[in-house]
């Protein structure tokens, strides 16, 4: 130890002897480090409000949808099925690890009317408070509706920018009554601006309301235009007093007797999508298989018979993700590679020029009793210094002007411990590998010719 | 007791196809205590036969036996470890690191030799040794701030920290004036006869040469005069030793 203590002594007595050589060499190092560092934190910190920004597009978004119905040799299509029920729903996201939130979608289309305007909005959605979180959408103004409104089919709803635009023409919605296919609503909130799809389509051009809503009160008035006639319709088996208990009931319960007279629903309340937001986009095979197995199970499907339902995830989106993830990182990398490189070359020249400059010094030193392998050391040690010292410092000066690119350019930074340690490890590296030569070179040379070098 | 024992000693360069004989057949022999001038016009072979003698190098054939042990055959390693041990060089060009201190070029040698010795130690090891040679005063000057005397003490204070029984004096006062000569070929009469150390000095300079008991002429690759001790010299060398 005592000998380390002095060979490293001696590497710093002999940097400290030369010290503007020594700093300018450092600088290589220090920029090639501070370079990584700040490239590595700033990526990270692009990178990852890049993914993000994909996955508010909907990247980790699955969708369930009901298979098709054909009869007599004609198919009706995709989603004709009506078989995704509310507990469907449920069980997935009771069941399925790999999933991080699921909201059903209920659709229903026709003309929201405030005062003497009105519009016809792209979509009419009734869901669950979980579908802001499944899109990841903010309310921009007001609040969202709650579960309680869910459960008792509150006539409440969210609007899109474009609708409040268009009704409201500028006024705050909030508060406000407006009537969807003749049902009257109160406005709760206005939903943060999402833009276009990936198909061009209005994203904001949007109403959502519980799916309690838009099922029992705002899709029967439209297809029956008569209210009466839903609250009298007894044999429909409800499957909400399972799901949501406590309400209070608008239908009276099935008794035992009934329920054992119907063992397979006349008639069930269904979805039309489920919609389920996976853990992350890495989790959505894992996801996809679980709902596969789970709806199975759950719809009876016995082996060698096909699916009644459909997964559909963004595929695309999914891939340009993780296209953009590693496009990052590899950029990153070779950046950082290529400082590194720069700066390692910088300290071989310095120390190859150290070695002719001291060749005198050396062969005094092999003649005092120095051996090759001692000369060697010194000299790889002097070199690893050198890139300790740039590394440290380098790492300062990246965190510090990352910090500095964060506070004032507002860019979003991620520390990254990871850059760091590899920092370290690679300049340390660099010293050893770009030093040897030098190093290599002082050890062999003859210590008579070297004490005669002038 | 003879330090240094040279037995026909041959050193050959090949530079390409020719070879270029140096040294032919050079046998002498060195007493303990004694000091001694190694004397040559230069291409006479001098300086080879130094290097070989301080082992920097090694001799194309005959045997060489330092302080009892046989020198000729050994690798370069093991050379280090002899020259670290056994003798300590002193440069015409004095050869001290500069902007460092007298005490640090004193104790370099130590950090490759007594590896286990602590700092102290070795900071009063050279401490006392610079005030051996006079410069007690100075323990933090750098050579820049040093006179060339100055700087050619520190170099002998260097030369005996592993306390080496041989010291070898490449025409140690080559680049001083004649005064300051003087001095320092005084601190190797005073080294040889209170220390008791084996002195070899080689130099071209017969005013210098005359500082030893005896010379070593060294002609064309041979010995000339002066390969043993006269019965007489080394009798005297020996009433110094303790």
């Amino acid at each position: 130890m005592k000998f380390h203590s002095r060979t490293l002594r001696t590497a710093f007595h002999a940097l400290r002897r030369n010290k503007m050589r020594s700093a300018l060499t450092t600088l290589g190092i220090v920029i090639g480090i501070a370079a990584v560092i700040a490239m590595m934190e700033i990526g990270n910190g692009s990178s990852k409000a890049i993914q993000r920004t994909i996955a508010s597009m909907g990247a980790d978004i699955l969708l369930v949808l009901p298979g098709a119905v054909a009869s007599g040799g004609v198919s009706f299509g995709g989603g004709s099925a009506m078989n995704l029920t509310p507990e469907d729903m449920e069980a997935i996201i009771r069941e399925c690890p790999a999933v991080r939130a699921v909201a059903p979608i209920v659709r229903a289309r026709g003309q929201v009317v405030y005062g003497n305007v009105n519009w016809v909005p792209a979509n009419i959605s009734g869901t669950t408070p979980s579908f802001l979180d499944v899109r990841d959408w903010d309310v921009g103004e007001g609040e969202p509706f709650t579960d309680h409104d869910v459960r008792t089919a509150g006539k409440v709803c969210l609007l899109g920018q474009t609708i409040a635009r268009e009704l409201f023409q500028g006024d705050s919605p909030v508060g406000k009554d407006i009537r969807v296919l003749n049902v009257t609503v109160k406005v709760v909130g206005v939903l943060a601006p999402k833009g276009a799809n990936m198909v061009g389509m209005d994203q904001d051009d949007i109403l959502i309301a519980p799916w309690t809503t838009i099922k029992r009160r705002v899709s029967r008035a439209s297809t029956n235009q008569n209210v009466a006639s839903a609250q009298s319709s007894t044999n429909q088996v409800n499957t909400l007093s399972a799901l949501y208990p406590g309400q209070v009931s608008l239908y009276p319960a099935q008794s035992p007797t009934q329920a054992a007279n119907t063992p397979l629903p006349v008639r069930f309340t269904n979805v039309d999508q489920i919609l389920v937001a996976a853990q992350s986009s890495t989790q959505i095979p894992a996801a996809i298989n679980q709902i596969t197995q789970l709806m199975r199970e759950r719809h009876r499907i016995h082996d060698g018979q096909t699916d009644d339902f459909n997964i559909r995830n963004m595929t695309e989106m999914t891939k340009a993700l993780a296209s953009t993830t590693i496009l990052m990182t590899r950029l990153l990398l070779c950046v950082a590679l290529i400082s590194l490189v720069v700066g390692g070359v910088g300290i071989m020249n310095i120390m190859l020029v150290s070695v002719t400059e001291r060749t005198r010094e050396i062969g005094l030193r092999m003649a005092v009793g120095a051996r090759g392998r001692d000369i060697l050391r010194q000299f790889l040690v002097e070199a690893v210094v050198l890139c300790m010292l740039g590394g440290t410092f380098g790492i300062l000066i990246g965190r510090g002007s990352s910090m500095l690119v964060r506070t004032v350019l507002h860019w979003p930074t991620e520390l990254s411990v990871g850059a760091i340690v590899a920092a370290v490890a690679v300049s340390v590296t660099v010293g050893v590998v770009f030093g040897y030569y030098p190093a290599w070179k002082a050890s062999r040379l003859d210590p008579i010719e070297a004490l005669r070098y002038e | 007791m003879e330090l240094i024992k040279l037995q026909d000693i041959y050193k050959t360069y090949h530079l390409g196809e020719v070879d270029v004989p140096v040294l032919k057949g050079v046998s002498l022999s060195v007493a303990q205590g004694e000091m001694v001038a190694l004397m040559g016009a230069s291409g006479s072979g001098k300086t080879t036969l130094m290097n070989i003698l301080g082992c920097l190098d090694h001799p194309t054939s005959g045997r060489y036996w330092l302080d009892g042990q046989e020198i000729s055959g050994l690798s370069t390693d093991q050379r280090a470890f002899v020259r670290s041990s056994k003798i300590g060089f002193v440069f015409q060009s004095f050869n001290l690191l500069s902007r460092t201190s007298a005490l640090e070029n004193v104790i370099m040698p130590l950090s490759y030799t007594q590896q286990g010795i602590s700092d102290r130690e070795a900071r009063e090891k050279g401490s006392d040794l610079l005030r051996l040679v006079g410069l007690g005063d100075r323990l933090d000057h750098e050579p820049s701030q040093l006179s060339g005397g100055q700087q050619q003490r520190v170099a002998i204070a260097r030369a005996l920290v592993n306390h080496p029984p041989l010291l070898f004096a490449d025409e140690p006062t080559g680049n001083l004036d004649s005064r300051t000569s003087e001095e320092i070929l005084q601190i190797f009469q005073k080294l040889n006869v209170e220390e008791g150390l084996t002195i070899i000095l080689v130099t071209h300079d017969s005013g210098v040469a005359h500082h030893a008991r005896r010379s070593i002429h060294i002609h064309d690759g041979m010995i000339q005069t002066g390969a043993f001790a006269a019965n007489d010299s080394s009798q005297k060398s020996k009433e110094v030793l303790p």
